[in-house]
């Protein structure tokens, strides 16, 4: 297992700053108010889980996190830097998209539909990036892809297509393809909602593994016993809104608002 | 009745030796032989037609390979791979810039498309024949000067007119294949940190290929037959030598056929081509390859003989 914490300074890090801090958070598509404000705050080295009905504004609210989707008011820091501005004195700034790309470097993302590049191997999409972005040597980056490959599991699926992999082979393809750019927080975005019910155990092996290494997590999630086994901290959002937070056990044992409680008995 | 059926199937103490293929006799489609007559039919009159007229008929033989008409067939494909290649680059650049978020280079993208798509190509060469009336001199400064008919030979007007007025249509062609590649892709490649051009390069453009190919190939027959066009421009391809050839020799009727029949053989290359393209391309995106022409006329062949034989 030892060995296994060598993608993560995130235990070690400053506990101080907050890795992902949101102060009334807004977001609207159109006409459409998705996010009320939200307000949270997430320690490094946790494993942050977002849970909550669909349309609820989790997911949205995962997407502001790296900038694919652009706040519409409050603010919102990873890491102690503000997402996609830059401030000075009391302007803000838009960041250009070459600065935003490089913010992204250092957050790893996983799709709901994996999202895989199709026209590459296993291999090669795991070392897409380091070369592309980081201009890794190939040899190097393809002797960290593998050890991130057998990391996964899949070391003997290297050279295969995503077409000939199962969706939860694909799955950890793409949590290997995150962590090859050795990210400081990884957000999961319903990891497992798009996989057959028997290939959703190995996917959340991996994230568990990951969690144990000291990796910082925000996971949007409809897999209970996940929050609460490997949660350090659970918020459910209802309507654009946290509805309740607090850590995982007391929060879905032991519901205080009425809404909650409606959701998890229909969900548990 | 099926209790019957199954009472006797028991008795049967030998094992079932699977299941029994039908014996049926196969529809009879009469249309098809009266259709099948009806065009031999047809076809034999034409042929007929063609025959009885005042063509010199020996003259096809006599100047097919004739070295002015080789020297023209050279010049029709020579111009079809330089226009053609002016045009796929041309089109990927203004596909991307039409779909760029500057609203500056998507505006020119789509002005340039506007124009070239919307004026004929035949009007576009001689406008570009004919600039020299606008700009007497061409001046790039230190490193070319000349005077404008000397500078746009007819060669240089067929290329630009046909390469330019085809980076239009290529243009839209490579558009349609990048708006087809999943924006989740876009994403991924974006959440890993690379910029918009490398995203592009690397994950779209790739993935963009599998649409832009097979109407590409399309294009390239099209473009065979639309350099005939640049004989207004006094370039000498095929076209126009067989236009020349007929005016001296006094056969001119029987050179245009000479002409149809060359560029008859080369679209039909063209085409074999392009069809094992396509074919190639649709691996992995549909399940059973299309047959090829080969095996579909083994398929019908093989059919025949059966029919023949059950009947």
């Amino acid at each position: 297992m030892t060995e296994k914490l060598t993608t993560s300074g995130a235990a070690v890090r400053d506990a101080s700053v907050a890795m992902v801090r949101a102060e009334g958070v807004h977001k609207s598509f159109g006409q459409v108010e998705v996010l009320k404000g939200i307000d949270l705050e997430v320690k490094p080295g946790e494993v942050f889980c977002l849970i909550g009905p669909s349309g609820s504004g989790k997911s949205t609210f995962l997407r502001c996190i790296n900038h694919l989707e652009k706040i519409n008011a409050g603010r919102l820091w990873v890491d102690g830097e503000l997402v996609g501005y830059r401030q000075q004195g009391d302007k803000l700034y838009e960041l250009r998209d070459r600065e935003v790309a490089m913010k992204r470097r250092d957050i790893g993302m996983v799709f709901q539909r994996f999202n895989l590049f199709p026209h590459m191997t296993a291999l090669e999409n795991v070392i897409e990036a380091p070369v592309q972005v980081k201009g890794a040597q190939r040899s190097a980056a393809r002797e960290r892809a593998m050890q991130l490959l057998e990391r996964v599991g899949l070391a003997d699926r290297a050279g295969h297509y995503p077409s000939q992999l199962s969706g939860g082979q694909q799955q950890r393809v793409a949590i290997a393809r995150a962590l090859a750019m050795d990210p400081k927080l990884m957000l999961f975005d319903e990891p497992t909602s798009a996989l057959d019910p028997e290939l959703v155990g190995d996917v959340l092996d991996v994230m568990r593994d990951l969690a144990e290494s000291g990796m910082t997590m925000v996971v949007v999630t409809h897999e209970m016993g996940f929050a609460r086994e490997v949660g350090d901290s659970l918020v459910f959002m209802d309507d654009g809104v946290v509805v309740e937070s607090g850590h995982p056990r007391e929060v879905l044992t032991n519901p205080q608002h009425e809404r909650t409680q409606s959701f998890l008995s229909k969900v548990l | 009745m099926t209790a019957d059926i199954d009472r006797t199937a028991g008795h049967k103490d030998t094992p079932p030796a699977g299941p029994q293929a039908i014996k049926a006799i196969p529809v009879r489609h009469y249309g098809r032989y009266v259709s099948a007559l009806v065009a031999i039919g047809l076809l034999g009159a034409i042929v007929f037609a063609f025959a009885q007229g005042k063509i010199n008929w020996s003259a096809i033989p006599q100047y097919f390979f004739d070295d002015r008409i080789l020297q023209g067939v050279g010049k029709t494909l020579l111009l079809t791979l330089l226009s053609m290649a002016i045009g796929i680059a041309g089109g990927i650049l203004l596909a991307v810039m039409r779909l760029s978020k500057n609203p500056v280079t998507s505006s020119i993208a789509w002005f340039y498309i506007w124009f070239f798509r919307g004026t004929p190509v035949l009007v576009q060469l001689v406008v570009w024949f004919n600039l020299g009336l606008v700009f007497e001199y061409i001046n790039l400064g230190p490193i070319y000067k000349d005077q404008w008919s000397d500078f746009m030979t007819p060669f240089l007007t067929a290329l630009l007119g046909l390469g330019l007025n085809e980076a239009a249509y290529m243009a839209e062609i490579c558009r349609a294949g990048l708006l087809a590649v999943d924006e989740g892709q876009t994403e991924a490649a974006h959440a890993l940190g690379m910029s918009h051009a490398r995203t592009l390069r690397r994950i779209v453009i790739p993935q963009a290929m599998r649409v832009i190919v097979p109407p590409t190939g399309n294009e390239v027959i099209n473009m065979l037959k639309t350099t005939s066009l640049v004989s207004v421009v006094q370039f000498s391809e095929l076209f126009r030598v067989a236009q020349d050839i007929g005016q001296t020799s006094g056969s001119p009727v029987e050179m245009y056929f000479l002409a149809a029949a060359w560029y008859l053989l080369m679209t039909s290359v063209l085409s074999v081509g392009q069809y094992y393209i396509e074919r190639y391309y649709a691996r992995g995106s549909s399940r059973s390859l299309p047959a090829t022409p080969w095996q579909k006329v083994r398929a019908h062949l093989t059919s025949f003989s059966s029919r023949k034989a059950t009947a």
